[in-house]
């Protein structure tokens, strides 16, 4: 699966969609790949404060439990509560199942994050 | 000890990491966790079949004239009862009644037995089983380098296997073994496994594995037999509410606690650890294994706290999402007055506690 251009992403595996001060978070194909089958989504509560680098949310397939960190620090603004009933999206279709949104509190933490380009040469350093 | 920091291999090593399998260390051996996902190959064992290179697991021959009255020492449950081409599941403990390990006794004749055991515990059972051997007429024979082990498993498994053998294997019943040739390599089948579904365990020689293996495979192509790794053996033994040593079985814990009280025969005139047993049967024992489910949205994982009405009163020993079911399932000890099925209990996942259930054993059992 190719990385979509229209984003950011980090070498974490997150892939982040900017919006003005809105910062939509999910993970990529490489990462749901790596975790296998997604079955229990534990989502941050909206309004909760996240700081860049910190648990934003723990996914759990059927044999590991792993955090997602937040890639940007800021405000949970909303959750994708779909996820918990179908955890399932984030294998099928990683690039629209978005995890939450992130008011950014610092824009200087975008500069950080890097293009598909980049991350694409990334995932295939860890490949080869 | 630097040489032996790297895992042991299975004769199958290469062909796992052609099918492109996710390796892992598992009791110092690399084995594969899963090729596809662990989902998929559960669901494959459940539904069609699937195939498992399990040859990290021990066996241990035992023969002569005395190889009965020292497994009856051994292990807790009356193997006299066994005929030839029988077998028995069972457990061997300490002098206190504590788990050295689960096993299975294959009975070829009144003198030759195999025992097999876990990898994980292999070396220190076949000292305990020397130390008791010593003096007795009988010959220890530890085979487990040299023993390829696969198991065939799933409703597709019969069909398979009979496409590689002329014996009728209709006619094994479960837990009982004939030897048999499998694409020309003579074999040990037994109709059993750690699944819940029907199925086989072949025992052979060690350099014939990556034949048979890709005889198998090749042979399923047909009945959609998948090779399936350790993950997916973990959540179908789980559904089925089969204890795995290190997790629900160890020699602090008894088989009359653990769910194993079925294999202990206290007719028996003697076994190590009897008198123990005797006196925990009279006087009741600590925590007693039970079955839960989630009730509330949460995965309770291994050591994770169990509450009763706020009260800590117990410990998770393995829990996971059961792709047959669809649901959060976990096996666990509590006080034994709170095992009864239909008790309300919690578990401390992350900090938080949620709402489960004490249900009945097992979680999934085939039709």
């Amino acid at each position: 699966m190719e990385n979509p251009a229209d984003r950011k992403y980090t070498k974490e595996h997150e892939w982040i969609k900017i919006d003005g001060d809105i910062a939509t978070v999910g993970i990529t194909d490489y990462a749901q790949h790596a975790l296998t089958d997604i079955v229990f989504v534990e989502l941050p509560e909206v309004g909760k404060q996240v700081e860049k680098d910190k648990q934003l949310c723990v996914l759990e397939s059927v044999k590991s439990v792993t955090d997602v960190f937040a890639p940007l620090s800021g405000e949970v603004v909303e959750a994708n509560s779909k996820l918990e009933a179908q955890p399932e999206k984030l294998n099928n279709s990683p690039f629209n199942a978005w995890i939450a949104k992130i008011k950014i509190k610092d824009k200087s933490e975008v500069e950080q994050l890097i293009e598909a380009k980049e991350y694409t040469e990334y995932v295939d350093s860890l490949e080869h | 000890m630097y040489l032996f920091d790297v895992g042991q291999k299975t004769a199958l090593f290469e062909e796992h990491q052609r099918l492109g399998a996710k390796i892992v260390d598992f009791a110092g051996w690399e084995m594969p966790v899963y090729y596809s996902t662990p989902l998929k190959e559960h669901l494959a064992v459940r539904g069609k079949a699937g195939l498992f290179d399990v040859s990290h697991m021990g066996e241990i021959f035992v023969t002569g004239k005395e190889a009965l009255k020292l497994i009856q020492l051994l292990v807790t449950r009356d193997c006299s009862k066994l005929r030839d081409g029988g077998m028995a599941l069972g457990v061997m403990c300490n002098e206190a009644g504590g788990i050295i390990d689960d096993l299975i006794v294959y009975r070829f004749s009144e003198e030759k037995y195999l025992i097999v055991v876990n990898a994980g515990t292999m070396q220190n059972d076949l000292n305990w089983i020397e130390k008791h051997a010593a003096g007795m007429d009988c010959a220890i024979e530890n085979k487990s380098g040299k023993t390829a082990k696969l198991d065939l498993q799933g409703p597709n498994a019969e069909k398979i296997l009979q496409k590689l053998t002329e014996f009728k294997l209709s006619g094994i019943e479960r837990y009982n073994f004939v030897e048999a040739s499998i694409a020309g390599i003579e074999s040990i089948v037994s109709r059993s496994g750690y699944t819940g579904e029907d199925g086989f365990e072949l025992y052979f020689a060690e350099e014939k594995a990556v034949e048979l293996w890709n005889a198998l495979l090749e042979a399923g192509k047909k009945f959609e037999l998948q090779p399936c790794g350790l993950a997916s053996r973990d959540t179908l033994r789980l559904e089925c509410c089969m204890a795995l040593y290190g997790h629900e079985l160890s020699e602090k814990k008894s088989p009359l606690q653990s769910g194993y009280g079925w294999a202990v025969d206290f007719e028996k005139e003697e076994f190590i650890g009897k008198k123990a047993l005797e006196k925990q049967k009279a006087d009741g024992f600590g925590g007693k294994l039970i079955a839960f489910e989630m009730v509330e949205r949460a995965i309770a994982r291994d050591g994770c706290k169990i509450f009763v009405e706020g009260k800590e009163s117990g410990i998770v020993t393995s829990g996971s999402f059961s792709p047959s079911l669809k649901k959060n399932i976990g096996l666990g000890y509590i006080g034994a007055e709170f095992s009864e099925p239909g008790q309300g209990i919690e578990v401390e996942v992350r900090g938080n506690k949620f709402k489960a259930k004490v249900v009945k054993r097992p979680f999934y059992r085939r039709e």
